[in-house]
């Protein structure tokens, strides 16, 4: 006898009976015992066919390979920097990694990058053991210049970023704003008119607060055009990627 | 019979009323508040982050870390002492204990969860009420939590079961008296902290228990709510 304990986009907390039966299969977040399978994290549920998942609500970073990320300087060394990522664990940037330029041995690495300097960065490696590379060899990873610094909890960042970048988009567009977004939860805004850029940091803060609630992007949207008093489109297919300022 | 009518006049098995808050500090990566009675505590967790001094970094798994602690003017009378003493050690120590079980420490190797619980009242009950909060700071941190966890303290006054003493009880005088704290993940039942102060028979002490799991039912109910709680937006 399968039954189903909760109804699918039910917020769960930990230990919460979702399915009795061996008819769901416990996907991300979830976890079987016996006849039952329960929550093992707070979350939103979702059903893809048989298999339950939890989408987290909470949690700090946890580095992935080609994450593209925002970091923070924390340390220079004889042949690395090593950065902040905003997550349990600092990652390293190695010079081969940071420029095709040849740099003598012994050069100053701050020359490059300083302590307290964000960069727009990728994550080529990450060990079981949490030891992270990163590269600036693509396309689109520089070092940022002036601009203000958003956080926000790293697992709103899909939300925030929209289906193929369309919320990000429309909120650039809206505002006339330059806006990079880390999947570490950092973001990166710059714009010329002080109160566009004002609205764009309001209007990621309401993506934050709603991020597990639907119909967001339609709120975004009239949120947006009240703000700013321009209409404003909702982007179809954004082929661009999130990087680009 | 000494003891024929609880100091506060509720009944055996009630407890003191209780409330909850998810999400009350904000720089912390999680945080609740849970109140029993006249004991308040407000449970702040960071991490997982970089574990140091490095020497108890664990290549294998991550360290979860409480620090219990009540504020200067939290005690009925006398003030407490500031810092670190005997007893908030070894609280801080069976707490970090009461919640491991749930947690999967290996996901974080090298790392650490803190776990900040500060009490601004305390009438009794502290580490019971401490561990609830954590739990749910714990689970409001995003942390991957098989249960989570629940306490409360029962016990033996005169020849009357009791739940959740309060101080007046915990240091009754007149009759002979203990405390028990239990700690116990509401969907297995399972018991994660067990201590005892006092004098109980052998084959009391599972009727104590089974007053405790009643008991932490009802404790479970008000963290769930609290932590739904904190997903409700209002988006009109």
């Amino acid at each position: 006898m399968t039954t189903l304990l909760v109804k699918e986009k039910d917020i769960v907390v930990p230990g919460q009976q979702l399915a009795t039966g061996l008819d769901y299969v416990p996907g991300m977040g979830t976890y079987r015992e016996g006849e039952y399978i329960f929550a093992a994290r707070v979350g939103f549920l979702q059903i893809e066919g048989r298999m339950l998942k939890l989408i987290p609500l909470a949690g700090r970073y946890l580095p992935k390979r080609n994450d593209l990320i925002i970091a923070r300087v924390i340390d220079v060394s004889m042949s690395y920097w090593r950065l902040d990522i905003n997550s349990a664990y600092s990652a390293m940037l190695n010079i081969k990694d940071a420029t095709s330029d040849y740099v003598p041995k012994g050069a100053d690495l701050t020359q490059m990058l300083t302590f307290g300097e964000y960069i727009v960065t990728k994550i080529i490696n990450v060990t079981p053991q949490f030891l992270i590379d990163l590269t600036m060899k693509d396309p689109g990873l520089r070092k940022l210049p002036e601009g203000r610094m958003l956080s926000v909890s790293s697992v709103k960042v899909p939300r925030i970023i929209g289906k193929k970048g369309s919320m990000v988009s429309m909120i650039k567009n809206a505002t006339n704003c330059q806006i990079v977004v880390g999947q570490n939860g950092w973001i990166w805004l710059y714009g010329n008119d002080p109160v566009k850029e004002l609205i764009a940091c309001k209007a990621i803060a309401k993506i934050d607060a709603e991020a597990h609630t639907s119909g967001l992007t339609e709120r975004i949207k009239t949120f947006l055009e009240k703000e700013t008093g321009a209409p404003v489109e909702i982007p179809r297919e954004i082929e661009s990627m999130e990087y680009e300022g | 019979m000494v003891y024929a009518k609880r100091i506060d006049g509720r009944d055996w098995t009630e407890l003191r009323p209780m409330s909850a808050k998810v999400g009350v500090i904000d720089n912390a990566h999680g945080s609740a508040t849970f109140s029993m009675g006249k004991t308040v505590a407000f449970a702040a967790v960071y991490g997982p982050r970089e574990l140091y001094p490095k020497f108890l970094q664990d290549p294998k798994k991550g360290l979860l870390r409480c620090h219990y602690n009540m504020m200067p003017f939290s005690g009925a009378g006398e003030r407490v002492r500031p810092g670190p003493s005997r007893r908030s050690r070894e609280i801080s120590l069976v707490m970090a204990n009461a919640l491991l079980p749930v947690m999967d420490m290996t996901q974080f190797p090298n790392a650490v969860v803190d776990v900040f619980v500060e009490f601004t009242q305390t009438d009794a009950g502290s580490r019971c009420a401490g561990i609830c909060a954590a739990a749910l700071a714990l689970a409001d941190a995003g942390l991957t939590m098989k249960d989570l966890v629940t306490a409360v303290a029962v016990g033996k006054i005169d020849d009357k079961f009791v739940v959740d003493l309060n101080y007046e009880e915990d240091s009754y005088k007149e009759a002979e008296a203990a405390d028990v704290p239990v700690a116990v993940l509401p969907n297995s039942g399972k018991i994660s902290l067990l201590q005892m102060d006092g004098i109980i028979e052998p084959e009391e002490l599972p009727k104590l228990l089974e007053l405790a799991r009643e008991a932490t039912k009802k404790i479970y109910e008000v963290q769930k709510k609290a932590l739904l709680k904190k997903f409700e937006v209002d988006v009109s």
